[in-house]
C-alpha cells in the first residue's frame, strides 16, 4: 500500500515507500524467472495506457508488467486520436473512464499533466514520464538495478551524465536517490544543467573525468538531437569530445563502477560502442528490472500490501 | 439619475488624501459629482440639504487608478468586456483604468480608441482610458497616427503583451511621442531568452520540469528600453517590473534623470516561483513570479520611490483555456477586485508601509504618469472615491468575481481589507446594499 491513490513523482514519497516499491519489485522480479511469469492479483483490474508522447520500451514495459499481473489492458496513443480533433485531456480522460478503468498509465509531453489529472480523477494515476519533470518507473527502475549491485544505497556515489535540464530521468534519479542516502552528482555541458539544481540535493561537476573518478555508478543519459539544433552545444562530435562515456573513461573509474543508460542509445555520442557492450555495464538489467518494479508499482497502487505478497507467490 | 446623485455627504470617515498628506477623521462632501469639502472634523451641520451616509469605521480614498488592465474588447468578449471589466474594478475601488491594446482589431486606430472610450462610458463604471498600440496591429513594424488616436483619448502609447522588437524603431517612437504629451508604456522583455519559458527560471522550473524564464529577459529588456529613453528624452513607464536587477537600473536611471516611472503588481509582492508548486496555472502570467529576493527588493523599490506605483495587470482568460495543464494554459490572472485586499495585507498588515502610503501607490501616483486629475479628495476634483473597511477579514470566491475571468491566485485564500463601496463623479457604482444601510442609520 501507497500513501496515495498515484504515483506522480519521487519527489512525494518517502524513504519507507520507495523500499517498499523496491522490495516489491525484487519479489516480482524472481516471478519473472519462473516458467510461467504470471500472478494473478490484479485479475478483473482494468488499466489504461495513455500515451501521448511517443514510446517504445516504456510502453511495452508496462503492458508487460500489467498483463503479468492479469490485469486487463487498454492502449491508447495520442496520434489519430480524438486529441486530434481539439479535445481536452481531461475530456479524453473522463471518456476512458467511463468505461470502467481503475488505473491510468499515461505519458505525456507537458511537465505536471499527470498531476492536472490526478486532481481531478478517482482513478490512480502512474507517471510514465512527464515533459522535463519526472519519470518516477524509471528511477525505480534504476535504483533497483544499483541496489543487486551495490546493495544499500546509503552512502554510494552516483554520477548522472548528459542532459540534465530536458531529462525527467534525471530528475527521478536525484530524488530516489537521495532519498535512500546516495550522493548524487550531476554533469554536463553547462547549458544542459538546470538552473539552482543544487537545490534538489546533488553536485554538479562539469569535468566528466572529476564527476566519475570516486563513483560507484555511472548513469548515462541520452542526448537528443534537436538540442543541437537549438543550439544549447556545438555538436553530437563535440559533446563526444568531453562528455562520451568510453573505455578511456571508465579505466580511470573504481574498479567495481559500473555503467547504466534507460535507452535508447545513441552509440558512440554519449557512449562508446565498447562500453555500451562491454563488461562493466548493466543496460539490459535495467530493462528487466523495469518490468518487475512496474508490476510492483501496479501491485502496491491497486491495494496490494507487500507481506501478502509472500502467499501469492511462493 | 435620480434628483439626489451626485449630492452627498460622507460622515465619521477617516479620509485619507495623498495629494494633501492627510489621514484625519473627518468628512466629504460631494456636490453635482464634484468634491465641495473634505476636512478634518465633523460635517457642519444646517445648510444645503443633502442624503448623509454614515461611514463610521471606514477610510474613504481617492478612487483607484489601475494603468494596466485587460478588457480583452474588441475581439475577445469570451474573456472580458469593457462592462464586465469596469465593473470588477469598480468592486475593487478602481475609478480610473488604462486599457492595453492587445485587442483584435488592436487599439492602433482612432476608430478603435473611439469605440473603448464609448463603451466605457455606456457601461458607466469607472473612466476607461485607453492605451492606444505603438504599432500596427503590435507587430513591431511601422508607427500608428498617433495625434489621431491622442485626440481621440488615448493615453499612452504601448504594445503590451510584448516588447517593441526594433530597437530603431522604438527609439524614434519615443523620441516622437515627446509631441504628444503621453507616455510609452514599455512591456520590457528580451523575447529570445525567455523563449519558450513559462515560469520563472530557477530553483523552482528545474524541480518541476518546466522551461523557464530568466529574469535576464526582462533586465536585458529594461536595460536597453532606459538607455533609449535616454537618448530620446521621452517619458517612458516600465510596466509589471518583477525582477531585482530591473529595478537596479530603475533606480540608477531615475538618479540620473531619466524620465522613466514604473510599476509592479500586487501578485508579485504576494506570490513567488514556489506557488507554482502545484502546476496550478492560475500561478502562470508573464512575466513570471519570481523569487522570493526579487519580491523583497520590489517591497524596498515601492518604499524608496524607484517604482511609482501599483497596477493589476489585470488579463482575464476563459476557465476552459485556462483548466490546461501548466505548459498550455494561457499567461495572466485577474486582479482588479483583490488588488487593494492583496496589497493591504503584504505591504500595510505585514509591511512597514502606512495606509497612506498604498492609497498614493493606487491612486495620486498612477494618475500623474498619465496627467489625469484623480488621485485627490481636494475641493473641485471629481468625486471619485471609494470607501474601505481595513478590517474585515473576507475570502475571494470564484462566484463573486464580477470579471468573466475566473483565473484569480486568491481564490481561497484569507485577505485583510474590504472595499465597502465605490463612487464615480459623486454616483455609486459599487455598493448598493452597504449604502443603502448607510442611509438608512
Amino acid at each position: 500500500m501507497l500513501r496515495t491513490k498515484d504515483l506522480l513523482d519521487l519527489e512525494s514519497c518517502t524513504s519507507a515507500e520507495l523500499l517498499s516499491i523496491l522490495d516489491t519489485g525484487t519479489a516480482f522480479r524472481r516471478v519473472m524467472d519462473r516458467p510461467i511469469p504470471k500472478v494473478p492479483v490484479l485479475r478483473g483490474r482494468t488499466i489504461a495506457n495513455l500515451f501521448f508522447e511517443n514510446s517504445t520500451r516504456t510502453r511495452i514495459s508496462f503492458e508487460l508488467a500489467e498483463k503479468r499481473l492479469n490485469a486487463d489492458v487498454v492502449n491508447f496513443s495520442a496520434s489519430g486520436s480524438s486529441l486530434a480533433k481539439g479535445e481536452t485531456l481531461k475530456d479524453t480522460v473522463d471518456n476512458i473512464l467511463a468505461m470502467k478503468v481503475d488505473l491510468i498509465v499515461i505519458r505525456h509531453g507537458q511537465s505536471g499533466a499527470p498531476h492536472y489529472l490526478a486532481e481531478r480523477i478517482p482513478a490512480g494515476v502512474v507517471n510514465a514520464g512527464d515533459g522535463m519533470h519526472e519519470h518516477p518507473t524509471q528511477g525505480l527502475l534504476d535504483m533497483m538495478t544499483m541496489r543487486q549491485k551495490l546493495g544499500s544505497l546509503d552512502g554510494k556515489r552516483v554520477t548522472i551524465v548528459g542532459d540534465i535540464s530536458h531529462s525527467r530521468v534525471a530528475r527521478s534519479n536525484i530524488w530516489g536517490l537521495t532519498k535512500l542516502g546516495a550522493q548524487v552528482t550531476v554533469c554536463g555541458p553547462p547549458p544542459l544543467i538546470p538552473m539552482e539544481i543544487e537545490a534538489m540535493g546533488c553536485t554538479v561537476e562539469t569535468n566528466l573525468e572529476k564527476a566519475v573518478r570516486d563513483a560507484d555508478c555511472i548513469n548515462v543519459l541520452r542526448i537528443q538531437l534537436e538540442r543541437q539544433e537549438n543550439n544549447l552545444f556545438p555538436g553530437n562530435r563535440e559533446y563526444a569530445r568531453a562528455y562520451r562515456v568510453e573505455d578511456k573513461v571508465i579505466a580511470e573509474c573504481r574498479s567495481h563502477c559500473f555503467v547504466m543508460h534507460p535507452g535508447p542509445m545513441n552509440r558512440d555520442v554519449e557512449i562508446s560502442s565498447s562500453v555500451a557492450d562491454g563488461d562493466r555495464q548493466v543496460i539490459l538489467d535495467q530493462v528487466s528490472n523495469g518490468v518487475a518494479v512496474r508490476m510492483a508499482v501496479l501491485y502496491l497502487l491497486s491495494g496490494g500490501a507487500p507481506e501478502s505478497l509472500g502467499d501469492t507467490i511462493a | 439619475m435620480s434628483a439626489n446623485e451626485g449630492n452627498l455627504i460622507i460622515e465619521g470617515v477617516r479620509i485619507l488624501d495623498p495629494s494633501r498628506d492627510l489621514d484625519a477623521k473627518g468628512h466629504l462632501v460631494v456636490q453635482e459629482g464634484k468634491v465641495t469639502a473634505c476636512d478634518a472634523g465633523p460635517a457642519p451641520e444646517g445648510g444645503v440639504d443633502l442624503p448623509r451616509v454614515d461611514a463610521k469605521g471606514l477610510v474613504v480614498a481617492p478612487g483607484f487608478v489601475d494603468l494596466h488592465v485587460h478588457f480583452r474588447e474588441p475581439g475577445f468578449e469570451d474573456k472580458e468586456t469593457i462592462e464586465t471589466g469596469s465593473a470588477a474594478a469598480a468592486a475593487g475601488g478602481f475609478t480610473t483604468v488604462v486599457t492595453m491594446p492587445n485587442t483584435s482589431p488592436a487599439v492602433d486606430t482612432a476608430a478603435v480608441v473611439h469605440l473603448v472610450r464609448n463603451k466605457g462610458l455606456a457601461a458607466g463604471q469607472c473612466r476607461v482610458l485607453p492605451a492606444a498600440a505603438v504599432t500596427h496591429n503590435l507587430e513591431g513594424k511601422s508607427m500608428c497616427q498617433y495625434g489621431d488616436m491622442v485626440d481621440a483619448g488615448a493615453v499612452a502609447l504601448t504594445d503590451d503583451g510584448q516588447p517593441v522588437r526594433d530597437a530603431g524603431l522604438f527609439r524614434h517612437v519615443l523620441e516622437y511621442s515627446r509631441i504628444l504629451g503621453v507616455p510609452v508604456i514599455t512591456h520590457a522583455e528580451d523575447e529570445t531568452l525567455s523563449a519558450e519559458g513559462v515560469m520563472h527560471e530557477g530553483k523552482w522550473s528545474t524541480r518541476l520540469g518546466l522551461k523557464g524564464i530568466p529574469a535576464a529577459a526582462e533586465v536585458v529588456g529594461v536595460a536597453r528600453d532606459i538607455e533609449l529613453a535616454r537618448l530620446s528624452g521621452a517619458r517612458m513607464h516600465v510596466a509589471h517590473v518583477s525582477s531585482r536587477g530591473a529595478l537596479e537600473l530603475i533606480r540608477r536611471a531615475k538618479d540620473q534623470g531619466v524620465a522613466v516611472t514604473a510599476e509592479t503588481a500586487p501578485h508579485f509582492l504576494d506570490f513567488t516561483d514556489a506557488d507554482c508548486a502545484t502546476y496550478d496555472s492560475r500561478f502562470k502570467m508573464r512575466p513570471p513570479l519570481r523569487s522570493m529576493d526579487d519580491q523583497q527588493a520590489l517591497v524596498e523599490a515601492l518604499a524608496d520611490g524607484t517604482l511609482d506605483c501599483i497596477s493589476s495587470d489585470h488579463a482575464p482568460h476563459t476557465p476552459n483555456e485556462k483548466e490546461q495543464p501548466f505548459d498550455l494554459a494561457p499567461f495572466g490572472v485577474v486582479g482588479l477586485e483583490t488588488a487593494f485586499a492583496a496589497c493591504h495585507d503584504r505591504l500595510v498588515r505585514r509591511g512597514s508601509f502606512s495606509l497612506l502610503d498604498l492609497v498614493r501607490l493606487m491612486s495620486l501616483a498612477p494618475a500623474r504618469i498619465i496627467g489625469s486629475e484623480g488621485g485627490t479628495l481636494r475641493p473641485g476634483a471629481a468625486a471619485d472615491f471609494t470607501l474601505i473597511d481595513t478590517e474585515t477579514s473576507w475570502m475571494p470566491r470564484e462566484r463573486d468575481l464580477l470579471s468573466k475571468g475566473r483565473n484569480c491566485p486568491w481564490l481561497g485564500r484569507s485577505l485583510t481589507g474590504r472595499v465597502q463601496a465605490t463612487y464615480l463623479a459623486g454616483r455609486l457604482t459599487h455598493g448598493q446594499r452597504w449604502a443603502q444601510e448607510a442611509v438608512a442609520r
